[in-house]
């Protein structure tokens, strides 16, 4: 069975992050980028899933020229092949979504993981969008994963505990912190990555339905008081909860 | 066009959550500057208080009934939220983004080829559009967007919009039982976290990190938080220590919270653990070291010993509270 894993390339969590000139894009000057924190447990679901059901797998990001070393970095960990939907433009992530299951489809991958959010624009959608545009069935949020023959079961989380999901292949799953642990890339892995070809594709021009009017920095908080340094502020933390936040 | 904009009743266990009453307010004050109509949509077994809404602001709430249909199913909820909206001509949806909110939503977008604006914290109205503002990089920056397409769907970050005061007004329900619901992908059961307040439903937060020394100092955050009816959270540092479980965790790679109280115990607050919980109303942080990050996000702070003045508090809150 082929198995895809769909991955974007992202901002660094620590990253100080600058808006550019525009007041519309991330000003990239100084920001690392890094693999997707999400779509590392993907990468390892679909390993795992490959060692024990065989196959072969690929990994597709869209983007531009910098997303190639967030594909090499997951070749690195054991993925097969890799492509590249080669873009720089801004999409939406409808658009996004149009163009990865499109090449799912071209793949002929009855079985996709995906991250359940892209620490970018944080909107934990395009899996969903995918499946739903390829017809496939979708489990979201995802923290353990088995396949059994054509039977899928999933725990998946949700406030306040985890919901049991059945389904079946041709399938979707986004996954989520605990899923599994993300294995390292071997020195062998990474030596193979380098020689490993990676698939560039134009995917179909975008037809964005979301307009980004402005991108600014949230208004900074006021910094707050410290009230002591010792438990003899407490009675008057206390009476601040309670008479002016009226929290307590 | 009409603008009739109908919103996603989310139920557990035959409860309405209080996020979709969140939602329903939301939509009523948009409708009236965009001259629409709002009603709404509940799907699952036996609903209590359906009519509730109406004092939100739905006029009517159209109940899609099967016992099948009780714990989430996503392709039969959005089959029959398509169906509904296609014959009745919904422009807008609304839906809190809870954890069945983020997945349903898009889905719904697919299937009604609507715009999508997720997880926003704000809207407003500017001469019949509405401007979503939205947080991105883990809450380090903030995008307004409009959605461009005829038909658009929002959801709403949870805790985030007053749902203020109900009006005793009543909605006109109407029940609709349906057959063989498309059960593709099905809930067969729910394994809650015992007897727990969850952080992403939670009104006061009482977090602590690496400072709380060891697992079992977590009893005196547990303590405080039950003597506030507040739920228990934790940093990365400690759920990767193994000291706490994943659930709990607050941040970037944890939940993302807005409660009215985040109480930070020996929490530095690093920029992944803000993401999660800048947006509370309130944050209070103790850490003995007084230029830790969590006081420049903290409304109010003791810079000292955790296992001083958490003690204190606990005794204070009681005082207080007999
Ligand atoms: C990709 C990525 C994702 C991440 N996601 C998250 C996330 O979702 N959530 C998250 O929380 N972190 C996340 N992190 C980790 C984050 O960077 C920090 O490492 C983590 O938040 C630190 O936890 P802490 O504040 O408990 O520990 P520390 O940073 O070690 O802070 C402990 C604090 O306790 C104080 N202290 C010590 N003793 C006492 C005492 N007796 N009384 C009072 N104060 C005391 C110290 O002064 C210190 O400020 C992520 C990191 C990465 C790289
Ligand atoms: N440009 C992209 N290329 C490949 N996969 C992506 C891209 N954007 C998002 N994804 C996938 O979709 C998931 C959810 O992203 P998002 O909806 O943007 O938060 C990510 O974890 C990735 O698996």
């Amino acid at each position: 069975m082929k198995i895809a894993v769909c991955v974007s390339h992202v901002p660094d969590t620590a990253a100080k992050i600058n808006i550019g000139s525009d007041g519309k894009t991330l000003d990239p000057n100084g920001v690392t980028f890094i693999v997707n924190p999400y779509d590392e447990f993907a990468v390892e679901e679909a390993l795992k899933t490959k060692e024990k059901i065989g196959g072969e797998t690929v990994a597709i990001s869209l983007g531009g020229n910098a997303n190639k070393e967030t594909l090499r970095k997951v070749l690195a960990m054991g993925i097969d092949n890799a492509v590249l939907l080669k873009d720089d433009s801004y999409r939406d992530s409808f658009s996004v979504a149009k163009a990865l299951a499109e090449e799912i489809k071209s793949q002929n991958a009855e079985l996709v993981f995906f991250g359940k959010q892209s620490v970018d624009f944080d909107n934990s959608v395009v899996g969903q969008l995918t499946a739903e545009i390829l017809g496939y069935n979708c489990i979201s949020v995802v923290v353990s994963f088995s396949l059994e023959g054509n039977k899928i079961t999933c725990e998946r989380e949700i406030e306040g505990g985890k919901e049991i999901v059945e389904t079946t292949l041709p399938a979707l799953i986004t996954a989520q912190k605990g899923l599994n642990d993300p294995r390292y890339a071997s020195l062998k892995g990474i030596m193979a990555s380098k020689k490993k070809e990676i698939l560039e594709k134009q995917p179909a021009a975008a037809n964005n339905s979301v307009e980004i009017i402005s991108m600014k920095k949230p208004a900074p908080k006021q910094a707050g008081k410290i009230l002591g340094t010792d438990a003899t502020a407490v009675p008057e933390l206390v009476r601040l909860l309670r008479e002016e936040a009226k929290v307590i | 066009m009409a603008n009739k904009i109908l919103v996603f009743i989310e139920q557990r266990s035959g409860k309405i959550k209080k996020s979709s009453f969140e939602a329903v307010k939301t939509a009523s004050d948009i409708a009236q500057k965009i001259s629409g109509s709002v009603e709404a949509i509940s799907i699952g077994n036996e609903i209590e208080n359906l009519e509730k809404v109406g004092g939100f602001g739905a006029a009517k709430i159209t109940h899609f009934k099967n016992a099948d249909l009780e714990n989430y199913s996503p392709s039969a909820y959005a089959d029959i939220i398509a169906k509904y909206s296609t014959e009745n001509n919904i422009d807008l949806f609304f839906f809190a983004a809870s954890s069945m909110g983020k997945d349903l939503a898009p889905r719904v977008a697919v299937k009604t080829d609507s715009g999508l604006a997720m997880d926003c914290i704000l809207l407003n109205c500017e001469s019949n559009d509405i401007i979503a503002t939205r947080p991105i990089y883990a809450g380090k920056a903030v995008i307004e967007i409009k959605l461009t397409s005829p038909k658009k769907v929002f959801a709403l970050r949870p805790n985030v919009f007053n749902p203020g005061i109900p009006t005793d007004k009543k909605a006109e329900v109407s029940v609709v039982n349906i057959s063989s619901p498309n059960l593709s992908v099905k809930v067969v059961d729910i394994k809650k976290s015992e007897g727990k307040i969850d952080v992403a439903e939670a009104d006061i937060i009482v977090s602590g990190g690496r400072g709380m020394k060891g697992p079992e100092q977590f009893k005196l955050v547990e303590d405080l938080a039950q003597v506030l009816g507040a739920a228990s959270g934790a940093s990365r540092a400690v759920v990767d220590a193994g000291w706490r479980p994943h659930s709990e965790q607050v941040g970037q790679t944890g939940k993302t919270v807005s409660p009215n109280l985040y109480i930070a115990l020996g929490i530095s607050g690093a920029i992944q653990h803000l993401a999660g919980m800048r947006s509370s109303k309130y944050i209070v942080a103790i850490n003995k070291d007084k230029d830790a990050p969590i006081f420049q996000v903290a409304d109010y702070g003791i810079a000292g010993d955790v296992f001083e003045i958490v003690p204190a508090m606990i005794e204070e809150i009681k005082k207080i509270k007999s």
